[in-house]
């Protein structure tokens, strides 16, 4: 384990919690350019944050330490997340500690505390967050785990860094499994980052949330630490894919420091389109019915198995 | 007995067109509004006055409106709850205002929460409401819906986001909605009661102010009722501005919800357009009538503000780019599945249902019922514009988005011909002493008619002033609308009506 790699290491997680409100910024603001509306600042995520940390906390009577923990859990387990994908460099010291499985767990470990906390407090609208949350997530689960099944297939390993590494030793072309694959995990970003078809960051309609409506009875610290957390989850799923289906211009074991020169930049760009696209999405869609989140879900595991099959049958 | 017996009992009353009122006893109130019925009459509105003791009750029939008053010197009179299910709410309310109760068997308060205490009524004399009234708990008998599953989610009064205040008990199993119960009052502010302490002139800006998004019906309802009873003949080229007036009205809220309605479906594109083209229309009326909203642009006797050729021809060109970009945000909102899935089939109230409890105005005509004053019964202008009614069947929210659509595009076209045609002369003319009594303004705002029940005293003032607001009719129905549809669908349910909270809780 070398120095590099430990730096490497501390680089990606620093970027990670540093930028994840940066690329939340990027995305509301291409989407209000997309809306013909003028762009809000791409640090309005941050003066959200240090708002928020400004303020006292209010906890509601009867909160149980589960609800007071919960933000510094989910927060731990998105950092935790950060630190094993592999998004500027693949020789990572951490990502021993879990493997792509280990990394649906965790976000699931997440989305328990949440959904836990939300029922908490005991009020409606909390509850009904928590329910439709799990509805949502335990649809999503299988078809992310069956997205990186193909990938780990492809590379024989559950490793996401050897994965990565050995994805972007290929030569640069389509892999129909891979594309199949990637369509079933822009589905699972969507609706695991409560974005537009699946819910409404922006909304102020409480019964109409889902991942909000979780967040309803958390204040000052605690709502900053989520909001954060939430813009890292986000961060997070965008530097999954990239490196499941584009990773090629990650710095790999024999590059050298040479290697991040390259990985970092390339891995902004790609951030860069990935929230472009992600705004044109949520501006061309509306909301689904919340009924029709199951139905979207079950398309994302079809397109996973098809990929998978693609890849078992024609080795594609 | 057949209506026309009724009808040929009764007096005429100043104000609006074809209003009668014939002065029953407690038989015949139940015997004529059961005649009212029996020929598909419906319940506008239902209010008390607690000196004299006497209750009215308006009712829209084929020809005109028909004033029913009753002298209550017995403590209660009969209920019209079972003929019209509007009538509801409007007896509790006025029981709540004037003591003045009803027989029927809901006895709950309506407008009344904790800030006044039971046995006082805030349209008596006795009610001085200089001290605030001790804080009582609010207690209050929602009905239970009992079963495996069910359970209650309480919404409101204070929301998520900046709307008015209301409370919202769903009994829900699952996401399914198995009983929805509102209960309003929040917004009360003691309008009626502050009608009475105002002079005329200062009671067309209150009645402006009743629901500030169709300030221009309630004042033109309020001028009409006043200019009634004062006989004035207003100036044709201000009942032109009127009209036109309460077209750009129309536009502003239609403009305004059809955004909104996007947006609640998650398509926040259809907002940001919808708001641009509101906004450009605010600026072009204010540029053409110097106010963005028209609060106090309709003043007894006439008009406060006129415009000129040029003006005219400004607006005139702002109407015409608008019914174009509606035009074409129209299409995106048809051809787009994700809006036509959330609009299609949710909240239907089949036009039956709507006929039963008395659905009325824009909601009314995206389910089946025709009625639209401005064509039914029509006051000048509009007995000359001939005016296009614009009806749907559908009754869910596709139809009231499409109902908004078309009226938007009728409107701009009646704009633009008022505004070509607009008679030249002045625009006020002086109002003459009005003659004590009660006058009716009735008029076709954006939501749907708005009645305003005016009575001079002797002296010149004000001995009550009951403002009528179509959402008395329309949110009994929306309880019926989210029936067997599912939570989250309700706000886009909601905004489809878009109900006056203002308006209704006074």
């Amino acid at each position: 384990m070398s120095t590099l790699h430990l730096a490497t290491q501390a680089l990606e997680i620093g970027a990670a919690i540093g930028t994840a409100p940066l690329f939340v910024g990027w995305v509301n603001q291409c989407r209000a350019w997309l809306q013909n509306r003028r762009a809000p600042s791409l640090l309005l995520p941050y003066r959200g944050i240090r708002k928020l940390f400004h303020k006292d906390a209010v906890l509601a009577e009867r909160a149980s330490a589960l609800f007071r923990v919960t933000p510094y859990m989910v927060f731990g387990a998105m950092v935790l997340v950060a630190a094993i994908i592999p998004s500027m460099g693949t020789r990572l010291p951490l990502t021993i500690a879990a493997d792509s499985i280990a990394l649906v767990g965790l976000l699931a470990t997440a989305r328990m505390f949440m959904s836990l906390a939300a029922m908490d407090i005991g009020t409606a609208f909390g509850t009904l967050g928590a329910r439709r949350e799990m509805m949502v997530g335990f649809l999503a689960e299988p078809a992310l785990l069956m997205v990186i099944f193909v990938a780990a297939l492809i590379s024989q390993t559950t490793s996401l860094a050897a994965i990565a590494e050995h994805l972007s030793s290929q030569r640069l072309a389509l892999y129909p499994s891979l594309a199949f694959t990637a369509v079933a995990f822009t589905l699972v970003l969507l609706a695991e980052n409560a974005r537009i078809p699946v819910d409404n960051p922006a909304t102020h309609l409480e019964l109409t949330m889902i991942h909000e409506a979780m967040l309803l009875e958390y204040s000052a610290r605690h709502l900053a630490l989520l909001e954060w957390a939430a813009a890292l989850k986000l961060f997070n799923y965008a530097c999954i894919g990239i490196a499941l289906f584009v990773p090629w211009g990650v710095a790999t074991g024999s590059q050298g420091p040479a290697g991040l020169l390259v990985s970092v930049p390339a891995l902004a760009l790609k951030l860069a389109a990935a929230g472009a696209g992600l705004a044109l999405i949520e501006t061309v869609s509306a909301k689904l019915r919340v009924f029709r989140a199951p139905e979207l879900m079950a398309t994302a595991f079809l397109f996973a198995v098809l990929g998978l099959l693609v890849h078992l049958l024609l080795g594609a | 007995m057949p209506l026309r017996q009724w009808l040929a009992r009764a007096h005429t009353l100043p104000g609006s067109p074809a209003a009668v009122r014939v002065a029953v006893d407690a038989a015949d109130w139940l015997a004529a509004a059961g005649d009212v019925a029996a020929t598909g009459g419906q319940l506008l509105a239902l209010w008390a006055t607690a000196h004299g003791g006497r209750v009215h009750a308006a009712f829209l029939h084929g020809g005109g409106l028909l004033v029913l008053e009753l002298p209550t010197a017995q403590a209660r009179y009969p209920g019209l709850q079972l003929l019209f299910p509007a009538a509801a709410r409007m007896q509790r309310a006025a029981a709540d205002l004037t003591g003045v109760r009803s027989d029927d068997e809901d006895t709950r308060p309506w407008l009344r929460h904790a800030a006044w205490p039971a046995g006082a009524h805030p349209l008596r004399e006795s009610l001085t409401g200089t001290a605030p009234a001790a804080l009582a708990a609010d207690a209050y008998e929602f009905q239970r819906v009992a079963g495996d599953g069910v359970h209650e989610v309480p919404v409101g009064p204070v929301h998520a986001g900046i709307i008015e205040p209301g409370h919202f008990r769903f009994s829900i199993v699952g996401e399914k909605v198995l009983r929805l119960e509102e209960r309003l009052g929040y917004a009360h502010k003691g309008i009626e009661r502050r009608f009475r302490e105002l002079g005329l002139e200062e009671g067309r800006r209150l009645a402006a102010r009743v629901s500030g998004d169709s300030a221009v019906a309630y004042s033109w309802a309020y001028c009409q009722a006043l200019e009634g009873l004062a006989q004035a003949s207003v100036p044709p080229r201000a009942l032109w501005l009127r009209a036109l007036c309460l077209e750009l009205e129309r536009m502003q809220n239609h403009l305004g919800d059809l955004g909104a309605l996007g947006n609640d479906a998650g398509f926040a594109f259809g907002l940001a357009q919808f708001s641009r083209l509101k906004e450009q229309l605010l600026r072009a009326v204010e540029a053409a009538l110097g106010q963005r909203y028209l609060l106090d642009a309709v003043v007894p006797g006439g008009m406060a503000v006129d415009t000129d050729a040029t003006q005219q021809r400004t607006l005139a060109q702002c109407l015409r780019h608008i019914g174009h970009e509606a035009l074409n945000l129209r299409d995106i909102y048809d051809e787009h599945t994700g809006v036509q899935d959330r609009f299609a089939g949710a909240g239907r109230v089949a036009p039956g249902l709507a006929r039963r409890l008395g659905l009325i105005g824009l909601a009314g005509r995206a389910s089946g019922q025709e009625l639209d004053l401005r064509c039914d019964r029509p006051w000048p202008p509009y007995d000359v514009l001939a005016p296009e009614r614009c009806v749907h069947t559908g009754g869910d929210v596709a139809a009231r988005v499409s109902v908004r659509f078309a009226e938007l595009r009728a409107s701009i076209r009646l704009a633009t011909r008022l505004l070509a045609d607009l008679p030249a002369g002045a625009v006020r003319t002086a109002m003459p002493a009005p003659a004590a009594g009660l006058g009716i303004g009735l008029v076709e705002g954006w939501r749907g008619p708005v009645m305003i029940a005016l009575e001079v005293d002797g002296a010149g003032g004000i001995a009550r002033c009951h403002p009528h607001d179509p959402s008395w009719q329309n949110w009994p129905v929306l309880e019926h609308a989210i029936l067997g549809n599912i939570v989250p669908d309700f706000p886009l349910i909601n905004k489809s009506f878009n109900l006056s909270y203002s308006g209704h809780d006074l």
